[in-house]
């Protein structure tokens, strides 16, 4: 199969075409960013010598971190919930029988499917403060006026969850999936109860798939601004709020960058946890 | 305990759904403060369709996903192919970089592709939107073309090569029938993605070609619209239908 390039156009056309896109649209843009971080900000060309790092610094700033901080916890708060919706839920999915768990998936992404911003918007329908949760309560008299549900930190993590929970659930569900009868059975054979076969088998046998399911979160979770520009008033903004700021508004772009190098620093530590926890599984299991 | 687990599963699927129904029900809704309800009405749909932007945002999107799909399907399909076949240096690298446009956060990718075009000087318009959301499908179709090759009868290639088919002729004849349900399904999740993106399109869009996420976005930042809703809508029925329509095609070719 390996012959030149002469022999084979089409190979060579192939090849450079996907080369060309992935390094002229991928790796370019990348370290682009990258340069971007270190640079000084420019207001006509954007970016400008010297190289520093006043960027990063800057990222220390308490008015920023604090931003950064408040991000962190919303986001942190939404992936924790998503995985205590979402862990009993896959597996409760994985028990349904064959035919029923192929409809019961359909219905899981077909939010996913459906436009991201018309279900956020849907979500103020019903949080309002003349909405319809709130017509809820005080017509079954929990409370007597209506409260502030809109524009809370409450509200972006609702709109958060409800956005992310499948991306937690789906990673979940096939780590269940996986999961066979004969295990649990065996670990109950050996006489232990469902508490001790709950933590010792069954969590690092799901690991993957929570840690999966927390980067498929965590990370967007802290960068979905339109959520908090539609739920969440002006103080509770998340990094991707901040990152489009400097780069729409503010012009900023070393800071901008910045930010945005933090993000992926954080997914690829995750994705190292991810890998490290799947490893040692294989080397268990082995 | 099955009984339980069967109810929990049922409020879960409530909860993600009742924010669905309700835009839906609200579509129809009369009233103009959008939170009470006033009687059935079709009025918003009509305010909708009497809206001259809206109506030009719908169809730039439109042809916007069209194009995009149909690009990145082309190439990813290409990327699939390249990669389940050739031998090449820096294959891994390849890989990697489809990997990290997957993974990496969408604001990360929006802002280095802003970057790069006002660098290059390029308008931000329908180009720069096309480039853009080709770049973000190509992972996805990759995927699925890819899971469709790795299932295949390798000597059916070799057979053809044995016949005396050239490699651009073996492709032609042999693998693009068997990778098809893969392309349309991938090109349907293309289209489905290009639709709905509102991170990457909020950087590389300018005001020469409106796209209907951004248009949405700027409606729905503000106070309650209820043409957003009828909106929200007929989009819910699109991707039911693309949605559909892909599992249908996915199911057959597995016959």
């Amino acid at each position: 199969m390996m012959l030149s390039i002469k022999q084979q156009p089409f190979r060579a056309a192939v090849l450079v075409l996907v080369w060309g896109w992935l390094l002229f649209l991928v790796l370019a843009p990348n370290m682009l960013v990258v340069g971007a971080s270190v640079m000084t900000r420019d207001p006509s060309t954007f970016i400008a010598l010297p190289l520093n790092l006043d960027a990063y610094r800057q990222l220390f700033n308490p008015l920023y971190l604090e931003v950064f901080l408040h991000s962190l916890y919303m986001a942190a708060i939404t992936t924790l919930v998503c995985l205590l919706i979402g862990y009993p839920f896959a597996w409760a999915l994985s028990r349904v029988d064959k035919r029923q768990q192929m409809l019961l998936i359909f219905l899981l992404i077909v939010p996913f499917w459906t436009n991201s911003l018309v279900r956020t918007y849907a979500l103020k329908l019903i949080l309002a403060t003349n909405g319809l949760l709130n017509s809820a309560l005080i017509s079954l008299g929990v409370l007597d006026e209506p409260a502030q549900l809109l524009y809370t930190e409450g509200a972006v993590i609702v709109g958060l969850v409800y956005l992310l929970l499948p991306f937690m659930i789906l990673p979940l569900y096939s780590v269940f999936e996986d999961l066979r009868d004969d295990v649990l059975l065996a670990s109950h054979d050996l006489g232990a109860g469902r508490f001790a076969t709950f933590k010792n088998v069954i969590v690092p046998l799901t690991l993957p798939g929570v840690l999966a399911g927390v980067m498929l979160v965590l990370l967007p979770a802290m960068g979905l601004f339109f959520v908090p520009d539609i739920l969440g008033g002006s103080r509770n903004l998340l990094v991707g709020n901040v990152i489009k700021n400097q780069f729409l508004d503010a012009r900023n772009w070393p800071f901008g960058a910045a930010a945005s190098i933090v993000l992926t620093l954080t997914m690829a530590l995750l994705m190292f946890a991810h890998r490290l926890s799947k490893r040692r599984l294989g080397e268990e299991g082995a | 305990m099955r009984w339980l687990s069967r109810s929990y599963l049922a409020l879960v699927y409530l909860l993600l759904y009742v924010p669905i129904v309700v835009l839906i029900v609200f579509s129809f809704n009369d009233s103009r403060t959008g939170y009470n309800w006033g009687g059935f009405s079709l009025r918003w749909y009509e305010s909708l369709f009497n809206n001259h932007a809206m109506v030009q945002a719908m169809w730039n999107s439109l042809w916007l996903a069209l194009t995009a799909a149909t690009v990145s399907t082309c190439i990813g399909a290409l990327t699939a192919l390249a990669l389940h076949r050739y031998r090449f240096r820096g294959k891994k690298v390849l890989n990697g970089m489809l990997f990290v446009v997957m993974m990496s956060p969408e604001i990360v990718l929006a802002i280095s592709l802003l970057g790069l075009f006002l660098l290059l000087g390029l308008k931000l318009g329908y180009v720069s939107l096309l480039l853009a959301h080709v770049t973000f499908c190509l992972p996805f179709v990759v995927i699925t073309v890819m899971a469709r090759l790795s299932g295949f009868d390798e000597r059916l290639p070799e057979a053809a090569r044995d016949l005396g088919a050239s490699d651009f002729t073996m492709t032609r004849t042999v693998l693009i029938p068997v990778i098809m349900p893969a392309l349309m399904a991938g090109w349907l999740l293309g289209f489905t993605l290009s639709m709905d993106d509102v991170v990457v399109s909020t950087f590389v869009s300018g005001p020469s070609y409106e796209i209907l996420p951004l248009r949405i976005y700027s409606m729905v930042r503000v106070g309650l619209k209820p043409e957003v809703n009828a909106l929200g809508t007929l989009l819910l029925v699109f991707s039911l239908v693309m949605l559909m329509l892909s599992q249908w095609i996915l199911s057959r070719s597995k016959q």
